[in-house]
């Protein structure tokens, strides 16, 4: 028999760990010391992540082996047709582009180049329902950096938030506490899109009474903020209502992206245009040697 | 004894693995508010039967692993954990005596106090809700109480960790 009840409680222990969390706790709000540690953490658990994925990867296997022969049919005509008229519309494109670049060097402007992009695939939800978040299974082996933007078929989902060696969390545009640029297509109206905890909801604040705004508008990202490329499509105004005893109109938009079920996802590479290494510690770095040459 | 005993650290580590499996596993929509807490209930059985063996610093890492896959700031989820694996250090010989459906309000008691420390210092990043939607855990938690108490009980027993 062992002694049970041995040592009694760990009282002292147990108030140095908490001490030691707490400090821990506050480097990660105030800082990003703890970054590196959060990654490497990741990357410990990735395994579990992965995991967690296989079921309803196994079960889309199985659904893809059972599916009718009708329904693949009917699937292929579909994507068969929409191929079609999308090949119709690049055609376009072309000549367009060709027309557009054109124009720009005549204005002197600097040129728009091609975005590179990187599939990723979802391999999990934040099942904390108040973080909208989901986790990709590209990280930074693949190239992928802290605020990277990341579309699906239909238009910005979110960016990158954290990242380790093979994943990545991705905050969706619906998070409360992401905000993002944007400009109505019709007018060039610009205005900043909230999340605000809802998958199918955005608010698009402070638009002045009088602003022209209707629904049904799209709204695509202005990249002022500097990371979302200028362009792509963000959400359709829904909702307008002007209340005069209001200082601006409420305005709710429908985000384009399906940020419920897209399985698969773009991240699109656009450099960011801040420069992240601080060059104060490369001449830093020369000093110390050149004293040490000396 | 002391094979069974270093064979019994993997079991248990097991055992934690399908708790943090547990913890992410998507739910839908409606039923995202119910998710019970896993880890903390696996906690809290661990510590009941192997109290000399589990205690307060495997809590805490567990914690930490949590916090890293909810993503939720370092160290808010160890705080949680440590200090319910304290509260339930202190209770256990207590807590062995009751009948499954009394500790299952000592563990609703538990994981109560387990969310509002976790949604108390959530408050500081900004996110909270406005009702006590994240008490329902605690609900589920305690249901499934009796559940997950025999079956890690079989699993313990099967595997004769002491």
């Amino acid at each position: 028999m062992k002694p049970i009840f041995r040592g009694g409680l760990p009282r002292f222990s147990f108030i140095l760990l908490i001490i030691i969390t707490l400090g821990i706790v506050i480097a990660d709000l105030q800082g990003n010391a703890m970054r590196p540690i959060r990654s490497a953490m990741l990357v410990v658990l990735t395994p579990v992540q992965w995991l967690v994925d296989i079921p309803s990867n196994f079960a889309d296997d199985i659904s893809a082996v059972l599916v009718e022969r009708t329904e693949l049919v009917k699937d292929n005509n579909q994507l068969r047709s929409s191929s079609i008229i999308l090949e119709r519309k690049v055609q376009q494109m072309m000549v367009l582009r060709a027309e557009n670049i054109r124009l720009r060097e005549l204005l002197n402007a600097s040129a728009s180049v091609d975005d590179k992009v990187l599939l990723a695939e979802l391999i999990g939800i934040n099942p904390d329902p108040f973080q909208h978040q989901v986790i990709l299974d590209k990280g930074s082996e693949d190239g992928v950096y802290i605020g990277q933007p990341v579309l699906d078929a239909g238009g910005i989902m979110g960016q990158v938030v954290e990242v380790s060696l093979y994943t990545n969390r991705t905050m969706l545009v619906t998070d409360s506490r992401h905000a993002l640029p944007i400009e109505v297509v019709r007018n060039g109206m610009r205005a900043i899109a909230l999340g605000k905890g809802n998958h199918a909801e955005l608010d698009i604040t402070h638009i002045p009474d009088n602003a022209d705004i209707r629904v049904g508008d799209l709204l695509i990202s202005s990249a002022l903020g500097g990371r979302f490329p200028y362009g792509y499509p963000l959400a359709r105004v829904a909702f307008v209502e002007r209340d005069p005893s209001r200082k601006f109109m409420i305005v709710k938009a429908k985000p384009l992206a399906r940020l419920n079920n897209s399985r698969y996802v773009l991240m699109v590479e656009k450099k960011p245009s801040v420069v992240d290494a601080n060059p104060g510690d490369e001449t830093e770095l020369l000093d110390s040697k050149e004293l040490t040459n000396e | 004894m002391s094979k069974s005993s270093s064979g019994g650290i993997l079991i248990i580590l097991g055992t934690f693995i399908v708790a943090l499996m547990l913890s992410q596993i998507p739910l839908p929509t409606f039923l995202e508010w119910w998710r019970p807490e896993f880890v903390a209930l696996f906690v809290i059985y661990w510590i009941l039967a192997l109290p000399q063996r589990f205690g307060v610093g495997s809590a805490w890492i567990l914690g930490f692993m949590l916090d890293s896959l909810k993503g939720s700031p370092l160290g808010i989820n160890a705080i949680a954990l440590t200090i319910i694996a304290f509260i339930t250090l202190l209770l256990h010989k207590r807590m062995r005596m009751y009948p499954l459906w009394q500790q299952a309000f000592v563990v609703f008691i538990l994981i109560v106090i387990n969310q509002l420390i976790f949604y108390w210092f959530q408050a500081f990043t900004g996110t909270t809700a406005g009702n006590f939607n994240f008490l329902l855990p605690a609900v589920v938690s305690a249901v499934l109480w009796p559940w997950v108490f025999v079956v890690l009980r079989s699993i313990r027993r099967t595997f004769k960790i002491s």
